[in-house]
């Protein structure tokens, strides 16, 4: 696992409130899409906030793991996930295991 | 139970399209979230961790079939099926949709329900005791009073931006069923000397970072004059209550900081100012509102006798059936904590079931209690066997309120984007390890409480053994708190020693309850023997 550490944005869709990554030139609901965003991503998220594509946008830490990409704090890892008391809500819902990705 | 008139409904109704317009706006650009968010705040819906969430209000926790049954369906319609029943007796939906939200609104209005007062620095839904008009230990059913007070408090422009969020408990009986002194303002029905009824105030209670019993600041005052009274308590404080710092802006560190005498000195000053103004309502309003909390037409020949002959349901009936004030009746607590669940969580079948119950079986009377539980307040005894054979088909008829695996848990890291640890997957593992309800019986009453940050939306501090979950650099770690209690006995509990990890404060409760079954005495419960013996034989079980 690399320890280097990189920039994300995150926020929820508007409309439906699902939790949103930037991608680089739009938002995915799967982190693993998720582009590294400097260490400004401030104007990205007003411009967004203001395009009426995302609600609460802000950046947080993560790392590249086996090539995926992780945030670093549970939080962030749950948000990535869903509940993990209801993982079949959950965007691995087929993954018995997937509750230990957030470990 | 009360039923909306036309002013009520009025009200929902135009709170419904006020709030469709700010969606519109919000949606069209024309509102932006800084704008919007208070908005959206005082029609109940948060964005939570994962999306947006609407809480919506059951005033004083007492509902009918239909509006429960429509609990059920937007579950199915708007959410994922399920819903989440609160320690201040509403109700969460964890998945909705912004452009959903007006409709949702509408839906509930059509029943005579909202979400106004679920968030923001206002006076928040009122809360009261789950077994209010059924208990056989009441005074007075405290409901018309906790209407009243919605009423009073509804969009009230005096108190809708107060220093901080404000919440009012009322009980009618000398058992508090509704942790009413850890409350900003507790109202207990009592008697005088005189046996005339009144009220007595808790002033300053609350939980959260500073948790503080709230002191006795009127003794006894005359019921007619309580909204006159809640309004010099609430002057008092919207005038010194701190702006400048959220943590201390709790009517809770107000009366602290003051005092309780001269606190009580202040509001009496403003109290005699009060009543001069004629703010309070014509008695003949709270006589219409208590009309409508009448009796139920209760069966005066109803059969006093259970046959108990079903172990299983035996069982149900020690634990989840208590004493009803009118004999042949009994009060049921249908228990949202199956063994491995999560603590008040309910499909929209089971709400409709427990809907359809409530109907057929309770004088279309339901409550949520704070501990996530939904109580049918007025069953005849004959009925029992039949409600339990319904219950237990669906998986509601677990027999365990008050006992180890009965756990009230705030939804945590799972949901809550105020969490710093899960709370859920805690509760589920003490159930789980205790999941022999023979065992649960052993170790008999004890509440256990869980909250997911310092919060304390899972009472934590008021259980037997509460849990709090923190955040250690970065990783979960849960501290332990005994001798907490939230009833007449009210006490603060107190931090055990370090914390652990998740499966180590499940070992470590199973340690304590040890010590317990060891050292108890006749009669004893958990909190007694920790009370009587101490901290120290269980620190050295659970670190020695």
């Amino acid at each position: 696992m690399s320890s280097e550490r990189f920039k994300i944005l995150t926020g929820n869709d508007l409309l439906t409130g699902d939790v949103t990554w930037w991608t680089g030139s739009g938002w995915s609901k799967a982190v693993d899409d998720a582009a590294a965003v400097g260490d400004d991503p401030a104007a990205i998220a007003a411009a967004e906030e203001t395009a009426r594509r995302v609600v609460g946008a802000y950046a947080v830490d993560a790392v590249r793991e086996n090539g995926a990409v992780r945030p670093v704090h549970i939080k962030e890892r749950i948000r990535a996930l869903g509940p993990t008391v209801r993982l079949d809500l959950s965007l691995r819902p087929n993954d018995p295991a997937a509750a230990a990705w957030v470990a | 139970m009360y039923q909306y008139d036309t002013h009520d409904q009025t009200m929902v109704d135009a709170r419904v399209a006020e709030y469709s317009d700010q969606v519109a706006r919000r949606l069209a650009g024309t509102l932006s979230e800084e704008q919007f968010r208070p908005l959206r705040l005082k029609n109940g819906l948060y964005l939570q961790l994962h999306a947006y969430m609407l809480r919506v209000a059951i005033p004083y926790g007492t509902l009918d079939s239909r509006q429960m049954r429509m609990l059920g369906d937007i579950a199915d319609k708007y959410d994922r099926g399920y819903a989440h029943f609160t320690t201040r007796q509403n109700v969460q939906y964890n998945w909705i949709k912004l452009e959903d939200s007006p409709a949702i609104l509408a839906d509930l209005a059509s029943v005579g329900m909202h979400a106004i007062q679920t968030s923001g620095n206002c006076i928040r839904n009122t809360t009261a005791d789950h077994f209010a008009g059924a208990a056989a230990d009441e005074i007075e059913d405290p409901r018309p009073y906790a209407e009243l007070l919605r009423q009073w408090s509804t969009f009230h422009p005096e108190f809708d931006y107060l220093p901080r969020k404000f919440k009012v408990a009322i009980i009618g009986s000398e058992t508090d069923r509704a942790a009413m002194k850890l409350h900003d303002i507790g109202i207990q029905v009592v008697k005088n000397e005189a046996g005339e009824t009144g009220l007595r105030f808790y002033v300053g209670g609350g939980m959260g970072r500073t948790p503080m019993i709230a002191p006795v600041i009127r003794d006894f005052l005359p019921p007619l004059q309580m909204i006159s009274y809640l309004e010099a308590c609430l002057r008092v404080y919207n005038q010194h209550g701190r702006r400048d710092n959220k943590y201390k802006a709790r009517i809770k560190i107000l009366v602290h900081e003051l005092g309780a005498d001269e606190y009580r000195r202040q509001v009496e000053e403003e109290f005699a100012h009060v009543l001069t103004l004629g703010l309070e309502p014509p008695p003949a309003e709270l006589a219409r509102i208590k009309a409508q909390f009448a009796d139920p037409g209760f069966d005066p020949a109803a059969p006093d006798a259970i046959d108990l002959s079903d172990p299983d349901f035996k069982l149900w009936v020690d634990q989840n059936v208590h004493a009803h004030k009118v004999p042949g009746y009994a009060i049921v607590t249908v228990s949202l904590k199956p063994t491995g669940g999560i603590p008040g969580d309910a499909s929209a079948d089971q709400i409709r079931l427990i809907a359809d119950i409530g109907r057929d079986y309770s004088f279309d009377e339901l409550r949520v209690s704070h501990a996530q539980n939904i109580v049918l307040p007025h069953v005849k005894k004959a009925d029992l066997y039949a409600i339990w054979q319904r219950l237990d088909a669906a998986g509601l008829a677990t027999p365990n309120l008050d006992l180890i695996s009965d756990i009230i848990a705030c939804p945590g890291l799972d949901y809550c984007s105020l969490a710093n640890a899960r709370s859920i997957p805690v509760a589920q593992k003490i159930a789980t390890r205790f999941a022999d309800i023979g065992r649960q019986h052993e170790l008999g009453e004890l509440k256990l409480k869980i909250s997911g940050c310092i919060n304390a939306c899972g009472h934590h501090h008021a259980g037997h053994i509460g849990i709090l979950g923190v955040d250690r650099k970065g990783l979960e770690n849960y501290q332990l708190l005994f001798g907490g209690s939230e009833g007449a006995d009210t006490s603060l509990g107190t931090i055990v020693g370090p914390g652990f990890t998740e499966d180590g404060v499940v070992d470590a409760i199973e340690k304590a309850t040890d010590v317990y079954l060891a050292q108890r005495e006749e009669g004893e419960r958990f909190l007694d023997t920790y009370r009587r013996i101490g901290t120290a034989p269980f620190k050295e079980a659970i670190y020695g």
